[in-house]
């Protein structure tokens, strides 16, 4: 089943009179349970892509579908609402609110979407467990170490069971051996079916997906499968 | 409620400080220059009207079938005590003695009252307000009580229209005409509150008053009423004009009866008090736009976040009026404490002195909820107003910090 559909999408950013074209006429498609990394120099437009399949931008032309569904004309609060409870988030720097607990953090989204706390907290306890956090539910962001941060950033992510997981450079600010952790991760929750959008600019992880898609001054220059 | 918990104490002192201020501005400020004139209103009320007042009607001399007005009067269980006047104006003169001629004789012009001297005090408390020598009793003759404002020493104004007597001291004697009569009396005290019906009259005592006028028909010219504590007025006002009382006098209430500048100044002053606590009610919302605008583009890349992560607009923009909501209503609630725990008991107990009233601070239950509502309303528009700006900016921006 074809999850993600994108056709002949253009993302233009316009600066007073300069107007540069990040995404060009991109084409392409991701099925369930794959896992995709994007891969490409700094400014070939892999973020930006992700941005617009992940609802969090708006494509100045083209056309993004989400499980057959045309986000053209969906709303702000349509938009909101279908990443609450469809997509899920992996920023390169966490994106952890502060003032809120390791378990608070994971649990927000969960009762946003009208869980009860208590339901909410277990399910964000058990989220936390699956990575390997079950010992730092109660600590702060700033308590955390950075590998840490982004397990619970993953367990946020992962906790509402989203349809696709999207990770923006998720171990660009790690080092070696928490990267390696937070891709053994991504390789079992994979194993369990879940599709993942993954922009990396690193080889040794883009290896772990099923597909690299390449990209160059905002074109797909390379589609293909690697296992 | 966490981003409070974990804001910085002190800022959120202060905040609830300001509008602590707000607060008390806007209840304070008109409720002392109301209460300006709600002391006057009081003290009219207390020393002069008491609950309620029946006078002569207009085209008469005097009460007519005062008697049997004032037997009905005493037959209400409403009424507590009261107090009847004999009225009539007249003419008082001191040093005549030593004057060489008649110009040098000090003449003011003034209201004389005869009243039964235990039944006023009863009523009113005048014995407090003598400044100088006793108050009367009723086997006084040929002594007189004199309102501080006919004597120059208390009231040193020169005014064609206005004569007062200069050199009189208690136990001088005084030449008064009333009418026909002219007799010489004794000061026995003077009389001066802020009330000009207590400090302009001359008080006699109502047996030889009576008999000074000729009123050998008992008829009077007022009666003040006091009423037992938790009386409406109105009601009893009405069941005097139900028993015929209103054919022979006017009944009024003392809400009736307040001289109408008194009502217009009232008027105006809570205007000007309100016009006043407008401008600390901008002030207050300039101060919550700043705080919760700095609070959101500090917050800006977290408020990115979560609606990153599918939280809406409207949810995170109720946690920032909630926090507006809990500036207020922390300050508004250490205002009320202020308010009714100190500063209303305090002015109570110690009265601004005003040259016609004892002011006090008046704040009503019913208005100070209202403008509780007002502060409410106001800071939770100047919380969102900021709070929306920065939400409705867009959440990649916002997640990567762009402008």
């Amino acid at each position: 089943m074809q999850l993600i559909q994108v056709k002949n999408l253009t993302k233009t950013f316009i600066d007073g009179e300069k107007e540069t074209r990040v995404l060009k006429n991109i084409d392409f498609s991701a099925e369930q349970g794959e896992w995709i990394s994007i891969m490409g120099r700094s400014g070939a437009g892999k973020s930006t892509l992700m941005y617009q399949m992940s609802l969090l931008d708006d494509p100045t032309s083209g056309e993004v579908y989400l499980f057959g569904r045309d986000t053209h004309n969906m709303s702000a609060n349509e938009k909101t609402l279908f990443r609450l409870s469809e997509l899920g988030f992996v920023f390169q720097d966490y994106a952890l609110l502060p003032d809120l607990t390791a378990l608070e953090n994971v649990a927000v989204p969960l009762m946003m979407q009208g869980k009860y706390k208590k339901e909410s907290y277990s399910k964000a306890e058990t989220s936390l467990e699956r990575v390997g956090l079950g010992h730092r539910l109660d600590n702060f962001p700033s308590q955390l170490s950075g590998g840490e941060q982004q397990r619970t950033s993953i367990a946020r992510a992962l906790a509402h069971n989203p349809k696709i997981l999207f990770a923006d450079e998720p171990t660009a600010n790690l080092d070696n051996e928490s990267s390696r952790t937070i891709m053994r991760l991504f390789q079992e929750v994979h194993r369990q079916g879940q599709t993942i959008i993954m922009v990396t600019h690193e080889e040794e992880y883009s290896s772990l997906s099923e597909r690299i898609i390449l990209l160059d001054d905002g074109k797909v220059i390379s589609d293909k499968k690697v296992k | 409620m966490r981003q409070m918990r974990r804001a910085s104490k002190w800022t959120t002192g202060l905040i609830i400080f300001v509008m602590t201020l707000t607060f008390l501005n806007l209840v304070v400020v008109s409720g002392i220059l109301v209460g300006l004139i709600e002391g006057a209103v009081e003290a009219n009320k207390q020393f002069y009207t008491s609950d309620i007042i029946i006078s002569k009607l207009e085209k008469k001399n005097f009460i007519e079938q005062s008697p049997l007005i004032e037997n009905i009067v005493n037959s209400l269980p409403e009424v507590s005590s009261m107090s009847a006047r004999y009225i009539e104006s007249g003419r008082i003169e001191a040093n005549y003695r030593e004057a060489a001629n008649a110009d040098e004789i000090g003449t003011a012009g003034g209201t004389f009252v005869g009243i039964n001297p235990e039944a006023e005090d009863a009523l009113t408390g005048i014995s407090r307000f003598i400044v100088e020598g006793e108050y009367l009793s009723s086997e006084d003759y040929d002594q007189i009580l004199i309102g501080g404002y006919l004597l120059k020493r208390y009231f040193p104004v020169e005014s064609p229209g206005f004569a007062t007597l200069a050199d009189v001291e208690i136990g001088d004697k005084v030449r008064i005409t009333v009418g026909e009569v002219t007799r010489e009396v004794g000061v026995k005290g003077i009389v001066m509150s802020k009330v000009d019906e207590v400090s302009t009259r001359v008080f006699f005592v109502d047996k030889q008053f009576r008999e000074l006028i000729g009123r050998d028909d008992y008829n009077i010219d007022e009666i003040s009423i006091k009423l037992v504590a938790g009386t409406d007025p109105t009601i009893v006002k009405e069941a005097l004009i139900r028993s015929g009382v209103a054919e022979f006098a006017r009944v009024q209430t003392f809400e009736d009866a307040q001289p109408k500048f008194l009502k217009d100044i009232k008027a105006t002053f809570a205007l000007l008090g309100n016009l006043i606590s407008s401008i600390g009610l901008v002030v207050a919302s300039i101060t919550i736009f700043i705080v919760i605008f700095i609070n959101a583009i500090t917050r800006r890349k977290f408020i990115g976040i979560l609606k990153g992560i599918g939280v809406s607009g409207r949810t995170i923009e109720t946690s920032y009026v909630f926090q507006s909501f809990f500036y207020a209503a922390c300050g508004s609630a250490i205002g009320v404490a202020i308010l009714y725990g100190f500063l209303e008991p305090f002015f109570l107990a110690h009265p601004i002195d005003f040259p016609f009233s004892d002011g006090i601070l008046v704040a009503p239950l019913s208005g100070t909820v209202i403008k509780i509502f007002i502060l409410m309303a106001t800071t939770i528009i100047a919380g969102y107003i900021p709070a929306r700006m920065i939400i409705r900016r867009n959440t990649l921006d916002s997640i990567l910090g762009r402008n």
